[in-house]
């Protein structure tokens, strides 16, 4: 017998983030951040075994970084990187149970207590953190 | 296939007042016969109250009898005639056009359940979920055979649970779920919730075989706390705290 089409969404309706709020937008940005810090990882160790090639290597490998591409690549996984801890936290506390609110008899209009302004406030630290600390690193990175 | 067939006002209620009309596009698609997704377009008059469901039932008295359309109480209650309307996933007929705020109304099977024909879709994969996690009392003893003759629970312990009670299994959250949208194999949030419903039951003793039933790859550890689920769910269960709940269990947030 055929399998049936699940008529599934797919990866486009999993990241699409238009439809049900800033939680779908948390969602999405953990993922491809997650996604971004792995790229830079396997990166960051590319790059760091350049040192077996003795300082020269060593250091023409960081004059890559040094350039504006790399600037603002850098810039982008210090955002990814707080983006992700900050929410990361608040993921994790949400996945203890913690500050999802109370089981209550539900009340029209069904406002869902699991997405309160605790967590709107946890996502929208994490996004204001990230842009911070993207533009501090950039700051740093060229000279104030 | 679009076409733009008017219902005269008139013809609808006799008591209305200067309805608006509004354009209903119908998705079309019948998998048994390898078609693809098309849509037919009607214009339709409604009021303030009328729902998405009676403009679908206008369609089908009027124009086109052939649309599919699974519906039974028309009161959120059997939770048959979830759809995606204007690109969520809602109840037909707990979805007035006038909330919708928009001229065109596009309606369109379910995401993430096999289609039927039209607007309707398969329900099996939900209903063995539901299934899968003992979606009842887990105890020895009976209410029949007990001294007590029921079970006794404080307003507090029903507290606890009476808000997941109140699924009526349209599976909307299903539809919403982003993990439900690549996962085949993903148990769903509908039935998570059930589980934590009974879990959180004082008069259950079922926790543990429900909690290893769900402590799975394609369990609960497959949530990633979106709260679609939530926000769609027409009766205010709230899946994604049952959900957060359940994993405090596993976790050892929670005893």
């Amino acid at each position: 017998m055929e399998p049936l089409d699940e008529n599934k969404e797919g990866i486009g309706g999993m990241i699409n983030p238009r439809r049900y709020g800033i939680e779908r937008v948390a969602y999405l940005l953990m993922r491809l951040s997650g996604l971004g810090l792995l790229a830079y990882f396997i990166a960051h160790i590319y790059e760091t075994s350049s040192i077996l090639r003795g300082e020269v290597g060593w250091n023409e490998f960081l004059a890559l970084t040094q350039t504006n591409e790399g600037h603002a690549i850098l810039a982008i996984v210090i955002a990814m990187c707080v983006f992700h801890t900050v929410n990361g936290i608040r993921v994790m506390l949400g996945h203890g149970g913690v500050g999802v609110g109370k089981p209550s008899r539900p009340d029209y209009p069904y406002n869902p207590a699991s997405q309160n302004y605790r967590h709107k406030i946890g996502i929208y630290s994490a996004i204001v953190l990230a842009a911070i600390a993207m533009l501090y690193g950039l700051a740093v990175m060229y000279g104030e | 296939m679009a076409q733009v067939p008017k219902l005269e006002e008139n013809s609808v209620s006799k008591t209305s007042s200067s309805p608006k009309s509004v354009t209903l596009r119908i998705a079309r698609v019948n998998p048994k016969q390898n078609t693809e997704k098309k849509f037919m377009e009607f214009s339709i008059p409604y009021q303030r109250w009328t729902t998405v469901l009676e403009a679908i039932l206008q369609v089908k008295k009027h124009f086109d009898h052939s649309v599919a359309v699974r519906y039974s109480c028309r009161q959120a209650t059997c939770g048959s005639c979830g759809m995606i309307i204007n690109g969520k996933p809602r109840l037909a007929c707990f979805t007035k056009i006038s909330e919708l705020e928009s001229n065109v109304v596009t309606v369109e099977p379910m995401n993430n359940f096999p289609i039927i024909r039209d607007l309707t879709v398969r329900f099996e994969r939900l209903f063995d979920s539901h299934h899968k996690v003992k979606p009842f009392l887990i105890r020895e003893d009976s209410e029949i055979s007990s001294d007590e003759k029921e079970f006794l629970q404080s307003p507090e312990e029903v507290e606890q649970y009476i808000q997941f009670s109140n699924c009526i299994k349209c599976g909307l959250c299903n539809s919403a779920c982003p993990t439900m949208a690549t996962d085949s194999s993903f148990i769903g949030p509908q039935a998570l919730a059930q589980a934590y419903r009974y879990v959180a039951d004082s008069r259950d003793k079922g926790k543990d075989s429900r909690l290893k039933i769900i402590d799975d790859s394609h369990g609960i550890w497959r949530c990633h706390f979106a709260g679609s689920c939530s926000q769609v769910c027409p009766k205010g269960v709230d899946p994604a705290m049952g959900i957060q709940f359940l994993r405090g269990y596993l976790l050892g947030f929670r005893s």
